[in-house]
């Protein structure tokens, strides 16, 4: 036990996104009996759903997510001893690693890692989505999922883990390894997107740097 | 228009509460003299009404479940006998890990599935499918009469909004091999699927766990009831003592 498994990263810096994570299984963990398949049921149970939505708004895959979906929940179950403070943003950091896990893991085309996360974030606000995706109607939840989709990674991870999961802003903050201001500001960026596909501000009101 | 630079984070931790009381009180006086973070400020909040009203979140799968409930028996090992876990899963003690998972898929062919896996996989169905209910509505006069004639007793339809536990709607479900009403309630962001049939039960809850669901069972005036929802437990007794104090 050390550090490694504390879920939170606190602290002024930046985390870098590829750090060894919050939670690795170790090596020989010592067998679980009853008693904690019935905690992790009681602690964990509630926040499956959130688990499972987060890895599918990472990686937009139903069938990737499961796996990484599943691969969390049995991180979490491992170490559910280290689990201090709340497990919804707990276990959902937990997600967010094993999609990173996933991502290093796989497809070279997919750029990622710290340079990657900040060249998005910094990257020039052209944050209209194409006005021939159409506006969505209150109500369609299909509609409602792709336009969330369609937002660049840490604004769409910012929104999912504070208006889907109502994480709270430092919640969201410990999960992403990032200070509070940059969450507030990919919150509002991503709210901005979605308020244009929503019609509720023009796209050329909002977004659009003077 | 648009909100002032300086302003419009702020603007957006006021709409989450995310303000101290001072901070608030001071951008909302900034607010109403200023008809850009004016209107920022109802854009956010009709943004946010609006992911409240159409929850976009993805329920997890019944197979996921099932599947983390196979790999959590199959490493909740050691030396036991037969012992039944999770979802009419039989876990073998001292079995390697991988010839538990084969066992543990074999299991979930759903043959003898337990009553109480069988209500967890109703659960996940109605949320995948959205298939949630049939009648859609909290109006109890409308939900009640729509299970006559589909259903061969009366379950009583209460809506427990003011619990914190709205009625969304009623479903047929079947459970047993026999019809049920499943009545939906809502807390917050999740579901409680309330399953009814005819059957005598003891009147005082019991609780269990399953599959990352909590059920609720109890008995009343010849009928049994369970409640299923991936809520927190103590939620789910809370919503049980709501419905059996108001069908009382």
């Amino acid at each position: 036990m050390s550090g490694r498994l504390l879920p939170f990263r606190r602290g002024p810096a930046r985390a870098p996104l590829r750090s060894a994570g919050p939670v690795r299984a170790t090596a020989a963990a010592p067998a679980a009996g009853a008693a904690d398949a019935a905690r992790f049921g009681a602690l964990i149970g509630p926040h499956i759903d959130a688990a499972y939505s987060l890895a599918r708004y990472l990686a937009r895959d139903a069938a990737v997510a499961e796996d990484i979906a599943q691969e969390a929940l049995l991180k979490a179950f491992r170490n559910l001893g280290a689990l201090q403070g709340l497990p919804k943003p707990w276990l959902l950091a937990i997600v967010r690693n094993a999609y990173f896990d996933w991502r290093r893991r796989g497809d070279d085309h997919i750029v990622t890692g710290p340079a990657a996360e900040v060249a998005l974030a910094e990257a020039p606000d052209d944050g209209h989505v194409s006005a021939e995706a159409g506006l969505i109607r209150q109500g369609d939840v299909a509609a409602l999922r792709a336009a969330i989709e369609a937002i660049p990674e840490p604004f769409r991870e910012a929104l999912v883990l504070r208006d889907l999961e109502e994480l709270s802003y430092r919640e969201v903050a410990d999960v992403t390894g990032a200070p509070i201001g940059t969450v507030m500001s990919r919150l509002a960026r991503a709210r901005r997107m979605l308020a244009e596909r929503m019609g509720v501000l023009e796209a050329q009101a909002v977004g659009a740097k003077p | 228009m648009s909100a002032c630079p300086d302003q419009e984070l702020l603007l957006h931790a006021l709409a989450d509460g995310e303000l101290d009381a001072g901070n608030a009180l001071a951008l909302e006086a900034h607010v109403a003299g200023c008809a850009g973070c004016a209107a920022e400020l109802a854009a956010i909040r009709e943004v946010k009404a609006r992911l409240a009203a159409t929850f976009a979140g993805y329920p997890a799968s019944a197979s996921l479940r099932a599947s983390l409930d196979a790999a959590i028996a199959a490493e909740t090992a050691p030396p036991a006998p037969r012992r039944r876990v999770g979802a009419g899963t039989w876990v073998m003690g001292g079995a390697t890990g991988a010839l538990a998972a084969s066992l543990a898929l074999l299991a979930f062919i759903p043959t003898g599935a337990s009553l109480e896996s069988q209500l967890v996989d109703a659960q996940a169905r109605s949320l995948e499918a959205q298939h949630l209910v049939d009648v859609a509505t909290s109006d109890r006069h409308t939900v009640k009469p729509w299970f006559n004639g589909k259903i061969d007793f009366a379950p009583p339809v209460v809506d427990l909004a003011p619990q914190g536990f709205p009625l969304v709607g009623g479903r047929l479900d079947r459970v047993d091999g026999r019809r049920a009403a499943a009545l939906v309630f809502r807390r917050h962001a999740h579901v409680i699927n309330l399953f009814v049939w005819p059957a005598d039960a003891p009147a005082g809850a019991t609780l269990e766990h399953r599959a990352g669901y909590s059920l609720v069972r109890w008995g009343h005036a010849g009928l049994t009831y369970w409640a299923v929802s991936d809520v927190d437990a103590g939620d789910l007794l809370a919503f049980q003592k709501a419905f059996a104090e108001a069908t009382r």
